[in-house]
């Protein structure tokens, strides 16, 4: 299949530069970006006028509920909404059950999403059996089953040991880490951010203090074992500066945000809304604007989703009651393309946290347009705006504080492999 | 937020779930209704018809008899039907959600909850999915709020000081997990208290605690200092397993109001407490028996206080 993609503004992150033309695919690669190859007959052609032509977004932390928690979302539900949303790339998180602990776990994940065929889908393995936090995952084995990262999804681990030991056998196979930092002990309990509002609605408060206490500890161990560790899900801008600082002293970290908490702060919890019943908890305005610079200047270098659909029975409860987390496929790319009109990033740093910079951090092969690469593609129409409502949603959660908001930056299509899956 | 819950579109009392929010004027009024029915507690026949027909269900997450016993009191004294519901050993213990509870006793007709849990948020909760004819009323919600007990409270100090403008406050002992506390904060800022403090150690204060409006001490004496009312606040036992308190002893070494201390208060001083009492450990026997204590009288107002609320939020009365 040739297909041509035109008259668009192709984006090019590595050079965070926007040029008039078009992408050429032949045979699921791309061939050629900015002018047609010589020859080349499309059998099909794809009109981007007055649209974006950028890489296919890829999203670091996506639960996909399947195995186990199919009436909250399953992969073939949520890689549509992937699909969607621009994202042609979700790293699967191994919060299932069973947990994604062995390669047969994660064979199954990676057949459901072949047979879904809409997105990428690159597992991460668990670290320790069952996410118990003791005994370790067999990661040699999940590495060959197709895992690049391995993770606890935020689930303590019993004691620094076992955290060092893990880091160094994870480290012996090459497999990244992926770390939600969050002192267990610290954070005991809460279920909103230690600060003026939850204080005010006699809310249990997690301190910031849970976040930067975890990532010390963890940056501590790195030092000591050589793991390639990538914090996923900051809140705070503290960490986000220590992240920062130890990247530039050399050690092998890096770290995203949720896009939810690059707009919302502790604010939003007014009225106990159980949507924003997220972890980690929303922060302060400091915290998001600390966060804002850390991804401009490049010490994020990615966003996520942290995509967390749930049934709506989990959010229909008292707020501490309720089970935390947001559906963010389908809302990534229209909060990311938020900060580019208020001025805290370019329209193509903006998709580079969104394509080049997740990439990086597992060292996959998408996230920018070249010849030769995986034709991931997805064009956008970045002025159109849409509700976010059940006529424009596919995800089966709908449990995004998002919902019923008019937001601006909408995906016209979908390429993976040079197949459209959406629309369609 | 909170308003756009309690007030309907008319500006009425629909549910009463915090102080928070609400005008002086609102206050003002709750006390003054409340004034006008503390006269049905000395009829012959203790009984006014107001709430006549109506139902009223006491839905307790969490065991509180006192609390409970006025609220039953104040509807019996309004005629209402009264139905005690202890959700602990109910409905939810096999499994029934929260909202089918509200919605099956909704069913049976219901015009009032009066709602106790142990979670913050849960009476706004409740009162976001109630049918529009039916009432709230917070019983109080984990941290978060106990807004009769502060409106009794405000009309126990109205009753003996009159002019709030005048008033230094100081709320003593565990804030942090006080919905008491901070009901009584928001109140008595409002109602335009000179100033109110809060005395505790620094584990038993919420962070940015300041943010209310109160001035903060860390020592009883200087916290009493010149006070024209305490208020001493219940310390659960478990905080000494939670490492925010070494010892009950030395809570009542740093913290415990006794005679001596009470000295640095003005000589006309309240001592309040919203009770029950852990006598020696927050508060000295001498001082909760003595002639200054209005410990009692807080009691008697609460049905007083809670009949307003109710008449009000039933619009048996006008608001």
């Amino acid at each position: 299949m040739k297909l041509a993609i035109v008259n668009g503004l192709v984006c090019d992150p590595v050079a965070e530069t926007l040029t008039p033309g078009g992408v050429w695919i032949a045979e699921g690669k791309i061939v050629a970006t900015g002018s047609p190859p010589p020859d080349f007959t499309p059998q099909r052609e794809l009109d981007a006028r007055g649209g974006v032509i950028a890489p296919g977004l890829i999203d670091l932390s996506v639960c996909l509920r399947e195995p186990g928690f199919e009436a909250k979302g399953t992969i073939a539900s949520e890689t549509r909404a992937a699909a969607a949303g621009g994202v042609t790339t979700v790293c699967a998180l191994p919060e299932t059950q069973p947990v994604a602990d062995t390669p047969a776990v994660i064979e199954l994940i990676r057949e459901r999403a072949e047979h879904a065929a809409r997105a990428r889908v690159v597992p991460v393995g668990a670290l320790t059996c069952g996410l118990g936090g003791e005994r370790l995952s067999e990661m040699h084995a999940l590495g060959e089953a197709g895992c690049r990262a391995v993770g606890n999804a935020g689930r303590p681990l019993a004691n620094p040991l076992v955290w060092r030991r893990a880091l160094e056998y994870a480290a012996t196979y090459g497999l990244t880490v992926f770390v939600r930092p969050q002192d267990p002990w610290l954070a005991a309990g809460g279920c909103a951010h230690e600060g003026e509002v939850a204080t005010r609605l006699g809310l249990p408060g997690i301190p910031a203090s849970a976040e930067t206490v975890a990532v010390a500890q963890i940056l501590a161990l790195v030092a000591d074992s050589g793991a390639r560790v990538h914090f996923s899900c900051l809140s705070t801008a503290r960490a986000a500066a220590m992240i920062g600082a130890a990247a530039t002293d050399g050690l092998p970290v890096s770290c995203d945000v949720a896009a939810h908490q690059l707009h919302l702060t502790e604010q939003a919890l007014e009225g106990f809304d159980a949507s924003v019943h997220l972890a980690p908890p929303l922060r302060t305005l400091a915290d998001r604007d600390g966060l804002r610079r850390a991804l401009a200047e490049g010490t994020v270098t990615a966003v996520c989703s942290d995509h967390r659909p749930h049934e709506e029975d989990a959010k229909l409860d008292v707020f501490a009651a309720t089970e935390p987390g947001a559906a963010g496929l389908e809302t990534l790319l229209p909060l990311v393309l938020a900060l580019v009109d208020e001025g805290v990033l370019t329209l193509p740093r903006a998709l580079a946290r969104l394509t080049m910079g997740p990439a990086g951090v597992l060292g996959l092969e998408g996230g920018r347009l070249q010849p030769g690469a995986p034709a991931d593609v997805i064009v956008i129409d970045t002025e159109a705006r849409w509700p976010i409502d059940a006529d424009h949603w596919y995800s089966r959660g709908r449990n995004t504080p998002f919902w019923g908001q008019t937001l601006k930056g909408k995906v016209r299509y979908t390429l993976v492999d040079g197949r459209i899956v959406h629309p369609g | 937020m909170s308003c756009v819950l309690q007030l309907d579109a008319g500006g009425r009392l629909r549910h009463f779930l915090t102080v928070e929010g609400l005008g002086r004027d609102w206050l003002e009024r709750i006390m003054d209704t409340a004034e006008s029915f503390e006269s049905v507690a000395v009829q012959k026949v203790k009984k006014v018809p107001l709430l006549r027909g109506k139902t009223v269900v006491n839905l307790f997450f969490e065991t509180s008899t006192r609390t409970r016993t006025t609220f039953e009191l104040a509807a019996k004294r309004l005629s209402a039907d009264v139905l005690n519901i202890n959700v602990a050993v109910s409905a939810t213990a096999k499994g029934e959600s929260l909202l089918d509870t509200i919605r099956n006793l909704e069913a049976m007709g219901v015009d009032m909850f009066v709602v106790r849990h142990a979670e913050s948020g849960a009476a706004h909760f409740i009162a976001r999915h109630v049918a529009p004819h039916v009432s709230v009323i917070n019983a109080g919600d984990g941290r978060h709020a106990h807004p009769t007990q502060a409106m009794l409270d405000m009309f126990t100090i109205r009753r003996h000081k009159r002019d709030f403008s005048r008033l230094t406050v100081a709320i003593v002992g565990d804030i942090l997990h006080s919905r008491v506390a901070r009901s009584q904060i928001h109140a008595l800022n409002t109602l335009g208290a000179r100033e109110v403090r809060v005395v505790a150690p620094r584990t038993l204060l919420p962070v940015a605690v300041e943010r209310l409006g109160v001035r903060v001490c860390h020592d009883l004496d200087a916290g009493l200092e010149d006070a024209d009312v305490v208020i001493m606040l219940r310390l659960q036992k478990e905080r000494m397993q939670g490492a925010l308190l070494p010892s009950e002893r030395e809570f009542f070494r740093c913290f415990g109001l006794t005679a001596a201390r009470l000295r640095r208060a003005r000589p006309d001083c309240l001592v309040m407490h919203p009770g029950p009492i852990n006598r020696g450990v927050e508060i000295a026997s001498e001082v909760a028996d003595c002639s200054r204590s209005v410990i009692l009288e807080q009691v008697g107002h609460g049905i007083a206080i809670r009949m307003a609320v109710m008449a009000l939020t039933l619009g048996a009365v006008q608001g």
